[in-house]
This record gives structure tokens, C-alpha cells and sequence, in this order.
């Protein structure tokens, strides 16, 4: 209880903090002294009160504070330490918390490691955060405070949907967003650098820090929520072009993107308004997702309770923020800075332009994806699903182009690659490869064909990144490592979804299910009890075609707060394959549906993602030696 | 002797053929039943679900792939019955242009702003 | 000059994707698939109740009245509540009631009938939902209300309400 007030009054005060600081900054903004320590200080005060918020609730949490209405909500006595701890910020409330937290932490950061940046941009930056900040504790105290009283206290809390239960689960979000919020660092002082007319070389290099930051982590968080589903939600995929999972890939696109055209904005001094577009338009669709989420638009698995009244709020929010970051770049962007240089065909700017080119297409094809059934409804109020049939067919046929070039264009130099040869066969191949995917695809419509095509230009990344790596000798390990995790990861979800097989059927205790590649034998069921769940849990033998057995152990669970129930896949992993194996009751029945599915390379996929998120990693390492 | 194996090589054809026909029955299944959403959960397709409206569907499209039915014709029949949003695919129509050709519209309004800035070296 | 051009057509792009997100915020999210009313029903076999027997909707659409049929199971609290008001239904002489009793059951489905009285000229018994899913359902309690010509006048998604019943009754008029 006393916790509630805490908190609460904590959240203001961080408020508080941000008016505190306004004028302080605007004052140090016009005269002529350095960068005023007292600024700082505050920044850092904000950063604590919600820090000491934040750890408010999670002792909330963690006691089962019921007079708390969101520990209410969303937590349970019976509920594991771990669980209750991750249960914070896995509701709507304390992710909003969660937001803040990081927005005053990420600005404190940010003032730290721009010592030696200007003034004014410093200061600048951290108004236009400010802004973001101060919206964001408005939209908390407003709308979604996290902490609410009940009274009377309740004696026990409405529990956690027990799918959310899971480890990876539990740091997905934290992790998801420091890249989402590091995002709004770049927005802020990218436009605090148009107005500063300091979109150059040196602020390329100190703004590249946090694309990295922020790539990094968005990237592991991606990666994370896949992983998740994979083995939590018990239907073997980890994509489903659902509109949450869009929405994370948004902004991971236009990052993306962006952290390639800020080494040609820091090596030669180009490209600066495209810079500019993609860091505003990175935490545009960041907050557009926030929005999207929250807002009860959209139909998703992953979607929080929808509230009209915090969708309406978020809305004007964001628009606000995008007009005004608009009238900021109309004003005072000048192109002049970097215009007269040249980008010559064969070059390494060329190759990210492209780059660029291809995953703002990739961009386009998810956002339109996503929102367009959103308009149509609007509009003609007929609803229309845009599912994964729409993003394979729209993607595949720019995959083996898009493979092609990285393979090529890593290797150019900046400025201009005199290799006569290699400029006519660079041609012919776009030429050829461009006109064969686009022909096999609509033309012949034979799967296996594109699939062997596809697959062809992920392996020509996959060896050429190889060998061109170990010829140059080390030259940039981490272009060098995160491409490398990305022709992987291609090779690997390709090889997974061509070799993948599964059979379904139902089963009793001590059936055999035989079919073309081994058999099912269904032994026995155990029945046991979790802390807050019982279980039943099948053993089952299943025999591959060798004649090698494998144990398989799926469970299902009956949780009792909310009553739910889950089944729990058994997965067996190895290098080469996984045997995932999960087991659904059919209506109180004896028989038990199986679906087994052998599914190749998959953890390849994974650790794949995880090479392709340390390559940004290792420029850290590298970066922070040098210094 | 030679009669006994015959037909055993003709039962084992036959099952083989039965078996695969039957696999292949089942993987036109679950390719259908993957494009197909599942109306009473959130954003799940009826092949992820386990809730009573996706069993019985897939009862029926088990049911319409025996009476003969080919993929196209059991989406029609489904959206027939439930509209289109009950596919995944939303189909190319004139409510669905601009879904499909803006991307492509894009993509080519990035290629030529791109070629306007690179200077092409003569061949 | 080409800048400005530029920034008021931004302007007015997000002006409308504002108007368009502020208007779908309140807009329901529940689907309710647009039922092709006055779709015709096509014929279908399915099995009778009490006798579990093969029967054909030639039988049973035979009467030159209006038909409403209901799905339902004792399973589902919402079908329970609105049977009060079926039985009343059933006192109209101008519609007859089917009843598809949906992935029930069948003993606990008869003693419900048994105990809460039998509002339905006929009941079809639906194991697997094949039967439900050929008519469009997707949800019980579903209602339709269907004119001598096999043609679907309306259909009702959930219990049926007080004001559903005033329209039923003017409907059958």
C-alpha cells in the first residue's frame, strides 16, 4: 500500500523533473557558458525516480500486493518468483513503465557519452526527448497509471496468462525495448542536428553508437520472440507474419537500413536528408507499433486489452510527433552539406544504396501488409486478412536479387572499384538474376524450382562471404560476421521450410502410428502437479526410419488461475535437426491428438540470428579499444 | 510362386501409392488449413488451433478434398460461407490492387530516384 | 518550391492516415462475416436426435411456414439462457423450430431436452460441427431465421435478446 504512493508520487516527480529541466537547458541553449552541470544532474534525477518507480512495482509483484490494481490484473500468489518479477512489465501498464524507464535512462546515457559533442546539439537533443518524455508520463498518469488502488484489497490476484510463463518470454520485452526506445535517442538527435546544421561526418560517427545499440538489441529481441513462440506456443513455426511480429520488424528494417547509410554519411559525406528520413521514420514506426499494440486496432495473439480512450491518446501523440519532425526538416534541413559529391556506379555507396533500395521495399511490403486491411475496413468496412501467402509472394522474388548484390557489394570499395571485369558480369548477373526469379515465380509457378533458385543465391552469399572474408585477410570483422549470420540465417530458414516434415493423428495409450518415414508408439501417461498447474504428461517412442529411438515427453496443462490450458511440445534438439513433438486432448476423450514434425537445421536458425547481433557486438568491442 | 509375389508387388504398389496418396491428402490439408484463419481465436490459423471451430473445419475440408474438391474450390467454398477475411490470402481483386501494386509501385519509384544519383561511369 | 509541394502533400497524407486510424479506433473489432442474406440453403443430410437416424432437410423442409433454426449445446451457458425464450418461439404457429444440438453430448444433450422442455420440431445432432460449418456458423448460440423458400432472412449471433424477439415476431407475421 504504502508502495502505491511511492510509486506513484515518484512518477510525478520524474514529471516534475522534466519541467525542471526545460527552462534550465533553454537558458544554457542561448548563453554563452558550457554545458550546464545542473542539466545533467537533473537528467540523471528524472532517470532516478523512475528507476525507484519501477522498482516500486516489481516489489509489488513480488509481495502480491493486491491493493495494487495492476499486481491485481495480473499476477497470483501460486505464480513463480521469476514470473512474478517478469509479470511488471508484461502487462500494459508497467511496459509503459518500462518505456520511461529506459527514455530517462537512455537520455542520461546519451549526455554522458556525447561529452565532447556541442552544446547545443546536446541540449537541443535532449528537448526534443524531453518531449517524448513528457508525453510519455502523461499517457501514464493519464491513461495507464500502474498504480492504481483497490479497495477492498483483494485476497488474490486474477494470475498471468500462463503462456507468458516462459523464460525467453520474460526478457523479450525488456531487451525488444532498448532497441525501440534507443530509437528515440536517434530521432531526437537527428533532429537536433538538422537544426544545428550538424548532420555531418563527426555526428555520423558519435549517432552511430546508438544505431548500433539500438539494431543490437532489437535485433536479440526479435530473435527472442521467435524463439519463444517456437517453443512455447507448440505449432513448430516462429514467424507468422502476425501484426505484432510486423510491427517489430518495422523498425528493425528501417535500422537496418539506416546503420548502413551512416557509414557512408561518416565516410563520405552523403546521403545526409536520407539519414535524416530514416532515423525519424525508425521511431515513427516504433511508436506506430506501441500505438497499433495498444490500441485494439489490431487482431493479434500478442495484442494487450484494448482501451479506446489510450488508443486516442497515443494517436495524437504520434501525430504530433510526426508533424513535428516534419516541420523540423522542412525548415531547416538544407541539402548542401555532402550534394556535390558523387556516387559512382561501382562503389560501396552504390551497393548500400541499393541495399537501402531493397529492404525499403521490404519495409513497404510489411507496413502496407499490416495496415492496409486497417483502411479498407475504415474505408469499405469489408475486412480482408493479409496473412503469410502476401508477404512470401511479395518477398521471395526480391530475395535472390537482394542476396546477389550483398554478395557483391560488401566487396567494393568506397568511392569507386576499378575491376574492369567484374563490372560486365555485375550487370549481366543483376540482368539475369532479376529476370529469372520474377519469370520462374509468376510464370512456371513451380515451387521447387524457385525454392532451388532461392536457394542457389543464398548459398552464392553464403560462400562468397566466406571466401572473401578469409582473402582480405580480416578486413571488417563485423561487416563481416553479421553478414555472414544473415546469408546463415537465409540458408537455414530455407533448408528448414523445404526439408521440414510432420504427420498428425490421434492417439490412445499403447497405439502405434506408423507412417513413411518411422513410427509413433504411444506408451504411457504420467499425471503430475506444477505450482500453479497440473499436468499430464505422455510418453511416446518414436522410430525413425533407422530403427534410433527418441524420447518424446509432451505435456499438457491445466492451469488454475485463469483455468487455461496449454500443451507444452517436446522439443529434441541437434545440429542437425529437431523432433518436436506435441500432444493436444481431443474433447475429454482417451485420444490425444500428435502432431510430429521433423523440422532440419532449426536451431541453425537461431544461433544464425545470434552471429548476425554480434557482429554489431564486436563493433562495440572494437570501437570502445580504440578509444 | 511367381503368382504370390506378383500380387504381393501389386498390394505393395497399391499401398505405397494408397500411402502416399493419403500423405499427399494430408499435406494439401495442412497447406489449406494453414490459410485458413481461425474465427474465434485471435489471429491463429485453424491449423495452429485446437478450439472447436478449427477441428470441425478441418473436418470439412478433410470432407471436401474426399468428395474432390481442389484447393481453389474449397477457399471459394469457405469464403462463400464466411467472407474473405477468413482467408489469408486476400486475393487479387479490385478491392486488393492496391495492396498488391503499391509495394511494386514503390519499388520502382526507389529505382529510378536511385538512378538518378548515380553517376554511371561509361561502359 | 518542389520542398514545399513535398511537405503539403505529407501534411495531408498523415492528415488523412490520422482521420483513417481515429476512425478505426472506435469501430468495433468483433468480426461478424457479412452472412449472404438471402442466400438459399442447400440440402443436407444429417442425423435425427432421438431415433439417430439418417435424415434428409427434404424432410424436414417441407411445411409451408417460416423455419428457425438454432445451434446449441448444453456446454454453452449463453444457449442455455436464451432457451426460456425458444420455448417461447415454439408457441408461433407460423415458424417451426430445428434445433442443431453442436458437438454435444448426446445423453447429457437428452436430458437437458428432458428436463427443460423441447422447443424444437426437430433436432439434428451435429458430433463433429460439419453440419454448423456448412451453414456458416462459427460461434453458438446461433440463430437463423429462414422463409418457406429455404432462403435466409436474418441470422442472430449469440443469445437472443429481448429486441432480437420483437423482430422474430414481426418477421413471422
Amino acid at each position: 500500500m504504502f508502495g502505491n504512493q511511492i510509486g506513484y508520487y515518484s512518477l510525478v516527480l520524474g514529471l516534475v523533473s522534466s519541467i525542471g529541466i526545460i527552462p534550465i537547458s533553454l537558458k544554457n541553449f542561448n548563453d554563452n557558458r558550457k554545458f550546464d552541470s545542473r542539466i545533467f544532474s537533473i537528467s540523471f534525477l528524472q532517470f532516478f525516480f523512475v528507476l525507484i518507480s519501477f522498482f516500486g512495482l516489481v516489489i509489488s509483484f513480488v509481495v502480491s500486493d493486491f491493493s495494487n490494481e495492476t499486481v491485481y490484473n495480473n499476477s497470483h500468489t501460486t505464480k513463480p518468483l521469476f514470473y512474478k518479477i517478469s509479470g511488471t512489465w508484461g502487462n500494459h501498464e508497467g511496459s509503459l513503465l518500462l518505456w520511461l524507464l529506459v527514455l530517462t535512462f537512455f537520455i542520461f546515457l546519451f549526455l554522458i557519452q556525447s561529452k565532447n559533442q556541442p552544446k547545443k546539439y546536446k541540449i537541443l537533443t535532449l528537448l526534443f526527448q524531453q518531449i517524448i518524455i513528457i508525453g510519455f508520463f502523461l499517457f501514464v498518469l493519464n491513461t495507464s497509471n500502474p498504480f492504481n488502488y483497490l479497495f477492498p484489497i483483494p485476497k488474490e490476484g486474477l494470475g498471468l496468462n500462463p503462456i507468458l510463463q516462459d523464460p525467453a518470454l520474460a526478457i523479450h520485452p525488456p531487451i525488444l525495448y532498448l532497441g525501440y526506445v534507443g530509437s528515440s535517442i536517434i530521432f531526437s538527435s537527428s533532429l537536433a542536428a538538422v537544426v544545428q546544421k550538424y548532420v555531418s561526418k563527426d555526428w555520423a560517427k558519435s549517432i552511430k553508437f546508438w544505431i548500433l545499440i539500438s539494431w543490437v538489441f532489437l535485433t536479440l529481441g526479435i530473435m527472442l520472440g521467435s524463439i519463444w513462440a517456437y517453443y512455447e506456443l507448440g505449432w513448430g513455426g516462429f514467424w507468422f507474419w502476425d501484426p505484432v511480429e510486423n510491427i517489430s520488424l518495422m523498425p528493425w528494417l528501417s535500422l537496418t537500413a539506416l546503420l548502413h547509410c551512416i557509414l557512408v554519411l561518416e565516410k563520405r559525406s552523403s546521403l545526409s536528408s536520407w539519414v535524416i528520413v530514416l532515423s525519424i521514420s525508425t521511431f515513427v514506426l516504433s511508436m506506430s507499433g506501441t500505438f497499433l499494440v495498444r490500441s485494439g486496432i489490431l487482431n493479434s495473439v500478442h495484442t494487450f486489452a484494448n482501451d479506446p480512450e489510450r488508443g486516442i491518446f497515443i494517436l495524437i501523440f504520434l501525430f504530433v510527433l510526426i508533424f513535428f519532425s516534419l516541420i523540423i526538416f522542412f525548415l531547416f534541413h538544407k541539402e548542401t552539406y555532402g550534394s556535390n559529391t558523387k556516387i559512382f556506379l561501382l562503389s560501396k555507396e552504390t551497393s548500400i544504396l541499393l541495399n537501402n533500395w531493397f529492404t525499403m521495399y521490404f519495409l513497404s511490403v510489411v507496413l502496407i501488409g499490416t495496415i492496409y486491411p486497417i483502411f479498407l475496413d475504415v474505408i469499405s468496412s469489408e475486412k480482408i486478412s493479409v496473412g503469410p501467402p502476401f508477404y512470401n509472394k511479395l518477398f521471395l522474388p526480391f530475395l535472390v536479387p537482394f542476396l546477389i548484390f550483398m554478395t557483391i557489394g560488401s566487396n567494393l570499395d568506397w568511392i569507386r572499384s576499378e575491376i574492369k571485369k567484374i563490372k560486365k558480369k555485375i550487370i549481366i548477373l543483376f540482368v539475369i538474376s532479376l529476370l529469372i526469379s520474377f519469370l520462374i515465380f509468376y510464370k512456371i509457378n513451380s515451387v521447387s524450382l524457385t525454392n532451388s533458385i532461392l536457394f542457389l543465391a543464398a548459398l552464392y552469399l553464403f560462400y562468397f562471404t566466406i571466401r572473401d572474408f578469409l582473402s582480405k585477410k580480416f578486413k571488417n570483422i563485423s561487416q563481416f560476421i553479421s553478414h555472414f549470420g544473415f546469408s546463415l540465417l537465409v540458408l537455414s530458414i530455407l533448408l528448414n521450410s523445404f526439408f521440414s516434415t510432420e504427420v498428425t493423428t490421434n492417439l490412445k495409450v499403447g497405439e502405434r502410428f506408423d507412417f513413411q518415414n518411422g513410427s509413433i508408439i504411444f506408451e504411457s501417461i504420467k499425471k503430475n502437479n506444477g505450482l500453479n498447474y497440473e499436468s499430464v504428461i505422455g510418453n511416446f517412442k518414436i522410430k525413425d526410419k533407422k530403427n534410433k529411438t527418441t524420447q518424446l515427453n509432451p505435456e499438457v496443462r491445466i492451469y488454475n488461475q485463469p483455468v487455461t490450458i496449454t500443451s507444452e511440445a517436446d522439443i529434441k534438439t541437434s545440429l542437425y535437426s529437431d523432433k518436436f513433438l506435441v500432444m493436444n486432448m481431443v474433447n475429454k476423450n482417451e485420444y490425444f491428438n500428435i502432431r510430429y514434425q521433423v523440422k532440419p537445421f532449426m536451431i541453425w536458425i537461431w544461433i544464425s540470428g545470434f552471429i548476425m547481433a554480434f557482429g554489431g557486438i564486436y563493433n562495440f568491442m572494437k570501437r570502445s579499444n580504440e578509444k | 510362386m511367381k503368382k504370390f509375389f506378383f500380387y504381393f508387388f501389386l498390394l505393395f504398389l497399391f499401398n505405397f501409392s494408397l500411402a502416399h496418396s493419403i500423405e499427399n491428402k494430408n499435406i494439401l490439408k495442412n497447406k489449406i488449413s494453414k490459410n485458413i484463419r481461425c474465427l474465434i481465436c485471435q489471429g491463429q490459423s485453424i491449423y495452429d488451433s485446437q478450439s472447436d471451430f478449427a477441428v470441425s473445419i478441418k473436418l470439412v475440408i478433410d470432407k471436401k478434398i474426399n468428395e474432390g474438391f481442389n484447393e481453389d474450390e474449397i477457399y471459394n467454398y469457405l469464403k462463400d460461407q464466411y467472407g474473405q477475411w477468413i482467408l489469408y490470402d486476400p486475393g487479387f481483386n479490385e478491392k486488393t490492387l492496391v495492396l498488391w501494386i503499391l509495394p511494386i509501385l514503390l519499388f520502382l519509384v526507389g529505382g529510378a530516384i536511385i538512378l538518378k544519383k548515380i553517376v554511371i561511369k561509361k561502359l | 518550391m518542389r520542398n514545399k509541394i513535398l511537405l503539403i502533400f505529407l501534411f495531408i497524407f498523415f492528415v488523412f492516415c490520422f482521420f483513417i486510424f481515429y476512425k478505426s479506433i472506435n469501430n468495433t473489432n468483433s468480426y461478424k462475416p457479412n452472412i449472404k442474406l438471402g442466400k438459399i440453403l442447400k440440402n443436407f443430410d444429417a442425423i435425427e436426435f432421438f431415433s439417430e437416424n439418417e435424415i434428409n432437410s427434404n424432410e424436414i423442409f417441407v411445411d409451408n411456414k417460416y423455419y428457425i433454426i438454432n445451434i446449441w449445446a448444453t456446454w454453452c451457458a449463453p444457449c442455455r439462457k436464451e432457451h426460456p425464450k425458444l420455448i417461447e418461439l415454439s408457441k408461433k404457429k407460423s415458424a417451426k423450430l430445428i434445433g442443431i444440438n453442436y458437438k454435444d453430448n448426446l445423453k447429457k444433450a437428452k436430458k437437458f431436452i428432458g428436463e427443460f422442455g423441447n422447443p424444437f420440431s426437430v433436432i439434428l445432432f451435429d458430433k463433429k460441427g460439419i453440419l454448423a460449418i456448412e451453414l456458416g456458423a462459427y460461434a453458438i448460440p446461433e440463430t437463423y431465421i429462414i422463409d418457406e423458400n429455404k432462403k435466409i432472412l436474418k441470422k442472430y449471433l449469440g443469445a437472443l435478446t429481448n429486441d432480437n424477439l420483437k423482430e422474430i415476431n414481426s418477421i413471422l407475421k
